[in-house]
């Protein structure tokens, strides 16, 4: 068990910040997902934490000890890779007996700790086959048991389904978040997927450009994202952004369409420096109506097994061929009605579900302006 | 200065908002490292200073007289000559005192013929050297040439089509270089005097193709194995021939492995000497076995040796140094991933 | 544009069957999309019609003519790679031109220019077109990819995993805008793919192929709706189906090792003949949270995804997968009451995988 806290934590390759100075604290029995596309410095940051790369500056600390220069085998850490790192040569049993064999413990206690890690992961069947022999799913099974064997403080994982197929991702996401729950160990997860992030965090710490860019729980990021990036990279699509300017209550968008601001909204815009403003709205807080407020035609249409999304030019130019980069918005409707390309459509917004940002600082605007 | 003004700036740039508490390396580590940088750089200087003494005494040596050259204790310090060079190039005789005199009165000298005269000989013609140089360029040339051409043909042959029996052949290729030629020189010799081929160019060339041949397809299989299949496959449903295909795509991704290949190829076949001595006598012979040959007529002539090494070593060091990325590409990537 | 038959397609690499009898038809302007999982023979499936590989027996005809002996270069198809398409050592420009300038073509260089033009217009890769291709970004590099592709309107499009490579965002963008160009210029597109949301967004149909053999062909509804076998059932919709071994006893459905049992007179939707066992598919949308709910469980886990909400919900051994809008303010260990859609069920062999009708 143990919390982790990063003071002011910081990497640099040569002149590249990996990860500029950063403070983060993970609470005991948390588990905290870290999420950002590649190069984000994630992963930078999860090696910092374990102690396999040294730190450029500030400090870590696991259970209010300073283990900034401790190395990684002294922190009691466990660290899951994504290529699953198991010994060839060796069986299933000798792979996850091998770090307790590196502390000398005694053969009998090893093999009761061996055989109740197995117990918890449905393995024990495997135990006397290779690596080789075995399924993705399977290899990440037994990678996890060798790191739960040693009890140890707490898990470090670096898109430990990264390299499995999609088939088995789904299942294995949930096997890991069921493991957690049992045994709550403190877990960072390494993730690129933010599909992952949302179904296993129990925050998450959005990360681009070597900076965080938000830390909080799944609902936080997905609904009240700190800033475009955050806004954009939460959800599958992610939340449509549009250009438009503001004016006396109401956002005009391209294309001809006005939005009116629910009246929490307008002081904050009406503060801004200019009227240039991003209106941000999710797929599913939309609703098609013939009498609706913004106006598009089809772009493109696809199911998605239980619901249709529709993709929407909201410059009606009379042409479609996709020249000039129209601004597409995407809204999530039912699977029964068609919407033939080219259609014209209408449709409102969820003014609950309406978030503003500022363009120049691409930041999220706050409902009451409270200072 | 101008980086040092651009890394500051990008430090400004992206740097900390609030200043980096507890920092426990970032200052420490960069007089250090620049230390350690010095003290690497002057082990180089010094290691590769040991490893060109030979090198370095060879070129000396090429500017000695001959007394110099032969003196002991050798000497580090001397007055540059050119004798060696006279040697290389000339046919001479030695003068009595008398005739001596007497050449030196002659009003068309060059300059070549005073420094001669000045030991007390006298030009009487050019050596061979020139011409067996030119051989050994034409008969290096023209194999490379040949090898690199056949070898990348055959070589995309393997790597592309499913040749039956793919391994051995490759194997049974790679074996023709595994005898050492000290073993089948008297073989070859035999052969090539009953077909005609005993001092001349083309024997020279087939023989030096033929060796370097096994080197080039497994070096060449290597780099065209690292090209991408899906290159050619795209060009093939773009609507070109597999010539085609194989002239637009294939060679101008390869160019660094033919120049490595070629490098390889060129140095084996201007360097070798064990074939050239026993297969070449007068109008094939090339320079490795000829420069030791001048052994002079009163005792060997070392400076004379070493200004023909010292030539003989010039072109090697250019395109060496020329191509030495591609050489450095083609030992880790080509030969290694097979 | 054109029509593509594939007849009894079989293909053996050593003792491999890759492919074993696949017969299909592409219709005309349709974009048809091969869904598998890796090895089932997909690609090769997509090389036979460009001829870049031969086929054991079979026959593949563009437009009713066998185009067998045609070598690639005269089938007049456009690949479209998962990835290394694009010349390293060219520009944009001079890859969009390449397949104008193949001999066979021999096209002025004023034609092509426009062509290029054009190409890269449609696209939005107009200001790229100096650019060495290694300086590109992924999502860039494909655009080209697929600039060379409609650059000479083929009869056929082929597309293998096009868009696989690509991080999700760009994944997602690209697909709409592929969708979105296949419809407006009507081209006939077979476009290969493992993953479903890309079968099921993008195609007029789909043709499910395990290993080297056709599962089943027909709209993305027909296979969401009504997959042929427990294989494509699973194969397709995230999450995926929950699949429970099942009896019928006594006028019920029972699942076994839980305390789940459906009155057969509710289910009218249930085929005639059920075995004694079989497999029972819901799809988690199906299963809903319902206060009057006929079936009680504990919820065990909790995916908050934004949009939904996947809840994992345990009734005796048996864990059922339900998907709630937004996120749930459910509790792990809390107990609910919830309720299938009865009309939605799915049956399938307990051996054999088939469905039963």
């Amino acid at each position: 068990m143990a919390e982790i806290e990063l003071r002011q934590v910081a990497k640099k390759f040569g002149n590249l910040w990996a990860v500029k100075p950063m403070d983060l604290t993970i609470h005991d029995g948390e588990f905290v997902a870290l999420l950002g596309p590649s190069g984000c410095g994630k992963t930078t940051t999860l090696r910092m934490i374990s102690g396999l790369e040294a730190v450029t500056a500030g400090r870590v600390y696991i259970n209010g000890e300073d283990v900034t220069w401790l190395s990684a085998s002294q922190r009691n850490i466990a660290f899951v890779f994504q290529f699953f790192a198991l010994y060839p040569q060796m069986t299933v049993r000798q792979n996850i007996a091998f770090p307790l064999e590196s502390q000398g413990m005694k053969r009998a206690l090893i093999n009761q700790r061996v055989d109740e890690v197995v117990k918890i992961l449905r393995i024990e069947h495997l135990l006397q086959r290779k690596p080789g022999a075995l399924s993705g799913g399977d290899k990440q099974r037994v990678a996890l048991a060798r790191a739960l064997v040693r009890k140890p403080a707490c898990f470090l994982m670096d898109e430990p389904l990264g390299a499995l197929d999609a088939e088995f991702r789904e299942a294995m996401r949930a096997e890991i978040k069921r493991l957690h729950l049992a045994q709550h160990a403190t877990t960072v997860y390494v993730t690129h997927d933010q599909v992952e992030a949302m179904a296993m965090g129990d925050r998450i710490v959005v990360m681009s450009a070597a900076e965080i860019q938000q830390i909080g729980t799944p609902a936080e990021v997905y609904h009240t994202p700190t800033n475009l990036f955050v806004a954009n990279f939460i959800g599958s699509p992610g939340m449509n952004l549009v250009p438009g300017k503001y004016a006396d209550g109401r956002v005009h968008l391209p294309g001809g369409s006005v939005c009116t601001v629910p009246p929490a909204w307008q002081p904050a815009l009406a503060a801004l420096p200019s009227d240039d403003v991003i209106l941000g709205f999710r797929p599913e807080a939309t609703q098609v109506s013939d009498t609706g407020a913004l106006r598009g035609t089809v772009y493109a249409s696809d199911l998605h097994g239980s619901y249709t999304m529709l993709h929407i030019s909201l410059e009606r130019t009379g042409r479609i061929n996709g020249n000039g980069g129209d601004k597409i918005v995407h809204i999530r409707t039912r699977r029964d009605v068609a919407y033939p390309l080219g259609t014209e459509i209408r449709f409102d917004l969820d003014p609950e579900m309406m978030r503003f940002f500022d363009p120049k600082s691409e930041k999220a605007l706050s409902k009451e302006a409270r200072g | 200065m101008a980086t040092n003004t651009i890394a500051r700036r990008s430090f400004a740039e992206t740097g900390p908002r609030t200043p980096v508490v507890d920092s426990v390396r970032v200052d420490q580590v960069t007089p250090g490292a620049r230390r350690g940088t010095a003290v690497r750089l002057i082990l180089a200087i010094l290691i590769a200073f040991l490893m060109l003494i030979p090198v370095i005494w060879m070129a000396m040596t090429a500017f000695k007289s001959r007394p110099d050259a032969t003196a002991s204790p050798p000497k580090v310090i001397f007055t540059p000559s050119l004798d060696g060079f006279i040697g290389l190039f000339t046919n001479r005789t030695q003068l009595s005192a008398g005739a001596l005199a007497a050449e030196l009165k002659r009003p068309d000298l060059s300059f070549w013929d005073r420094q001669a005269l000045a030991r007390g000989m006298r030009i009487i013609g050019p050596s061979k050297f020139v011409q067996q140089i030119q051989n050994s360029l034409i008969i290096a040339l023209i194999s490379t040439l040949l090898a690199v051409t056949l070898g990348l043909l055959s070589a995309y042959a393997f790597s592309r089509y499913d040749i039956p029996g793919k391994g051995d052949w490759l194997f049974f290729i790679l074996s023709t270089r595994m005898l050492p030629p000290v073993v089948v020189t008297i073989p070859i010799f035999l052969m090539y005097r009953a077909v005609g081929l005993y001092d001349t160019h083309i024997g020279m060339i087939l023989l030096y193709t033929v060796f370097n041949l096994s080197f080039s397809v497994w070096l060449l299989k290597g780099f065209i194995d690292e090209i991408p299949i899906e290159y050619e496959e795209a060009a093939l449903v773009d609507g070109y021939s597999r010539l085609q295909t194989f002239r637009k795509i294939v060679l101008p991704q390869c160019v660094t492995g033919i120049a490595a290949t070629a490098v390889f190829c060129l140095i084996f076949a201007w360097n070798e000497y064990a074939f050239a001595l026993m297969l070449t006598s007068e109008r094939a012979r090339t320079a490795p076995p000829a420069i030791p040959a001048n052994l002079g007529v009163g005792g060997i002539e070392w400076h004379v040796i070493a200004a023909g090494s010292l030539l003989f070593l010039i072109p090697v060091v250019i395109v060496t140094f020329a191509l030495r990325r591609y050489l450095l590409r083609g030992v880790t990537f080509g030969a290694i991933r097979q | 544009m054109s029509q593509i038959t594939l007849k009894n397609i079989t293909k053996r690499f050593g003792v491999v069957t890759a492919l074993n009898d696949v017969s299909f038809e592409i219709r005309d302007a349709e974009l048809f999309v091969l869904l598998g999982p890796t090895g089932a023979g997909k690609t090769t499936t997509l090389r036979i019609i460009a001829g870049l590989t031969k086929q054991d027996a079979g026959s593949v005809c563009f437009d009713g003519q066998s185009v067998d002996a045609l070598p690639p270069a005269d089938r007049d198809v456009a690949f479209v790679f998962q990835q290394y398409s694009l010349y390293p050592n060219m520009t944009v420009y001079e890859n969009l031109a390449f397949p104008l300038r193949a001999p066979l073509r021999r096209m002025k260089e004023e034609e092509i220019k426009k062509r290029v033009t054009e190409t890269a217009e449609v696209l939005r890769i107009g200001h790229l077109l100096q650019r060495k291709t290694a300086r590109l970004s992924g999502g860039e590099m494909q655009r080209v990819a697929i600039g060379r592709a409609i650059v000479r309107s083929p009869r056929v499009y082929l597309m293998d995993e096009p868009l696989s490579n690509l991080d999700a965002k760009l994944r997602e963008a690209l697909r709409v805008e592929l969708s979105h160009l296949q419809r407006t210029q009507g081209s006939t597109t077979l476009f290969v793919t493992h993953d479903q949301i890309e079968a099921l967004t993008m195609a007029d149909r789909i043709a499910v192929l395990n290993h080297g053999r056709i599962v089943q062909v027909g709209t993305p509804e027909d296979i969401y709706d009504r997959p042929a076998t427990a294989f494509v059932a699973q194969l397709v919709g995230s999450p995926k189906i929950n699949l429970l071994p099942a009896r019928a006893e006594g006028g019920a459905l029972i699942v076994a090792n839980s305390a789940i049992r459906l009155p057969v007179g509710e289910t009218r939707h249930a085929p005639h003949h059920l075995p004694p066992e079989f497999i029972l598919g819901v799809r988690p949308e199906d299963v809903r949270l319902d206060p009057t709910g006929m079936f009680v469980g504990e919820i065990v886990l909790i995916e908050p995804l934004g949009v939904e909400t996947l809840l994992h919900i345990k009734n005796g051994e048996q864990v059922i997968v339900s998907t709630v809008s937004g996120i749930a303010p459910a509790r792990i260990g809390e107990t609910v009451r919830f309720q299938v859609v009865r009309e939605r069920l799915h049956f399938f062999d307990r051996v054999s995988g088939a469905r039963l009708m």
